[in-house]
């Protein structure tokens, strides 16, 4: 896998290149041979049904799993030339099924230590002004084990955006997220898509989020089924998506 | 310092999460004083018997305790997939395996502190003359079992069956250092009693080999 390194100074989105991804687990395939661009800037929502690949294509680009065949590439901004290391994932902000964060600390805490692990100045401060956003301010000195699935979820988000990522890459972000929680979300993609964040999320069911999607990608059985880009509508592909959970 | 800001700011956040839920200091403890008082009590030991078979139930019971208290090291990480968080973060991850070596061996040595005298009274042995050179095996000893256990512990956890790998693993690859530690303890509590540096150049041979490769290859250990 090659990897980029510092953002483009015009962007400080990243472009992922996924060329004939491929990725088995014993014999069964994830993915079969997916090829896909992603440009700086872009948010791309990744739909299909449960055991499509999604996961597996998110946990491929944040570099998580190493694919069984295929490379990964990620460029600075819209520059051309790969770069020949990443030094390290900073640019990479991840949220997963799981919330990645220690239920034995307190939200402060949990924020403060990933802040200091990226080497943010004043981590105190850098969490606080995390939590603020997400509401969570007041139940900073709570251990997360106390939260509310909605509440991890906030966390998990505000965790991913700390070292204010170049790529975003969100597996199903609403989940478990109430009205004002997904009205949130939404917001705060819209403010990132505006800097020109790049943005992977796979999704189920309709999100607020949906409304900056500038492209779709289906997913079918680990295939690349479907792609709305460069200049189709996406929209018709989330609602077909929907339409095929709902009927499911 | 790529390597050691990240393991202090990691070994930190094992030393407060320890120190907060106490889970493995407490089962650690608990289990070594159990077995040490239930064979004290099983052979009702003379001076002599204690010097010929302590070194050996010391060294068992420490290896025992560790494969119960180095299997949680990798599995925590799993309750939230932390793991993948601290991968995320742009630091060397040997510092991930580094600070859970260090954790490892601070909640072992911390455990072998509280229950050496226990251990000294209930076997009638002489600890206090040779304390500083006990504590050289000791802590050499230690190192090699936090090593070799957090590796493997590392390695186990991504497996099923998880729980039975761990031992399977640990008790071969560690039998050269408990060998050693244990000849390097019965030198010290011999009638005429020494430091055997045969004994102590291989266990720190054995820790020296270990934490290179754990060095060189910790990285793929923490794939998925």
């Amino acid at each position: 896998m090659s990897v980029a390194s510092q953002p483009n100074s015009s962007s400080r989105g990243v472009t992922v290149e996924f060329q004939d991804i491929e990725k088995r687990y014993g014999v069964r395939y994830a993915l079969r041979g997916v090829s896909l661009r992603i440009d700086a800037g872009e948010c791309v929502a990744l739909v299909g049904a449960n055991g499509s690949g999604k996961t597996t294509l998110l946990r491929i680009a944040a570099l998580l799993v190493r694919p069984t065949k295929g490379t990964v590439t990620f460029r600075a901004g819209s520059s051309a030339a790969p770069l020949a290391h990443l030094p390290g994932q900073q640019r990479i902000g991840m949220v997963a099924h799981n919330i990645l964060l220690y239920d034995d600390l307190s939200a402060e805490e949990n924020l403060e230590l990933f802040a200091k692990l990226y080497g943010l100045d004043r981590p105190k401060e850098r969490a606080a002004a995390a939590l603020q956003p997400a509401g969570l301010i007041n139940r900073r000195r709570d251990p997360v084990r106390d939260f509310s699935r909605g509440m991890r979820q906030r966390l998990a988000i505000a965790r991913a955006l700390l070292p204010a990522p170049g790529l975003l890459l969100f597996d199903e972000p609403a989940t478990g997220l109430d009205p004002a929680g997904q009205h949130w979300l939404g917001d705060t993609l819209g403010q990132l898509h505006d800097t020109g964040c790049t943005i992977l999320m796979s999704t189920h069911g309709a999100s607020e989020a949906h409304s900056i999607v500038t492209r779709a990608v289906r997913l079918a059985a680990g295939n690349l089924a479907e792609d709305s880009a460069p200049s189709g509508d996406p929209q018709r592909i989330l609602t077909a998506a929907l339409a095929a959970e709902q009927g499911s | 310092m790529a390597l050691a800001r990240p393991t202090a700011i990691l070994l930190s956040k094992e030393l407060q999460t320890e120190f907060r839920t106490r889970e493995l200091l407490t089962t650690t403890i608990v289990f070594v004083l159990m077995v040490l008082v239930l064979f004290s009590f099983t052979f009702d030991p003379t001076s002599i018997e204690s010097r010929r078979f302590a070194p050996g139930l010391l060294w068992l019971t420490l290896l025992f305790a560790g494969s119960l208290m180095l299997h949680p090291s990798f599995t925590r990480e799993q309750t939230n997939d932390t793991l993948a968080a601290l991968r995320l973060a742009p630091i060397d991850p040997t510092a991930i395996l580094a600070a859970k070596i260090l954790a490892n061996c601070c909640f072992l040595l911390v455990a072998e502190a509280l229950l050496l005298p226990i251990f000294a009274a209930l076997y009638n042995l002489h600890v206090l003359p040779v304390l500083g050179q006990f504590s050289v095996v000791l802590l050499l000893g230690t190192l090699a079992l936090a090593t070799i256990g957090t590796v493997f512990s590392a390695i186990s956890s991504q497996a099923r069956m998880r729980e039975l790998l761990l031992p399977l693993l640990l008790l071969p690859v560690l039998t050269p250092a408990l060998i050693a530690s244990t000849e390097a303890t019965a030198g010290l509590f011999d009638e005429q009693p020494y430091l055997s540096l045969q004994w102590v150049g291989l266990l720190a041979a054995f820790d020296a080999i270990f934490l290179t490769v754990t060095w060189l290859f910790g990285e793929y250990l923490l794939e998925e």
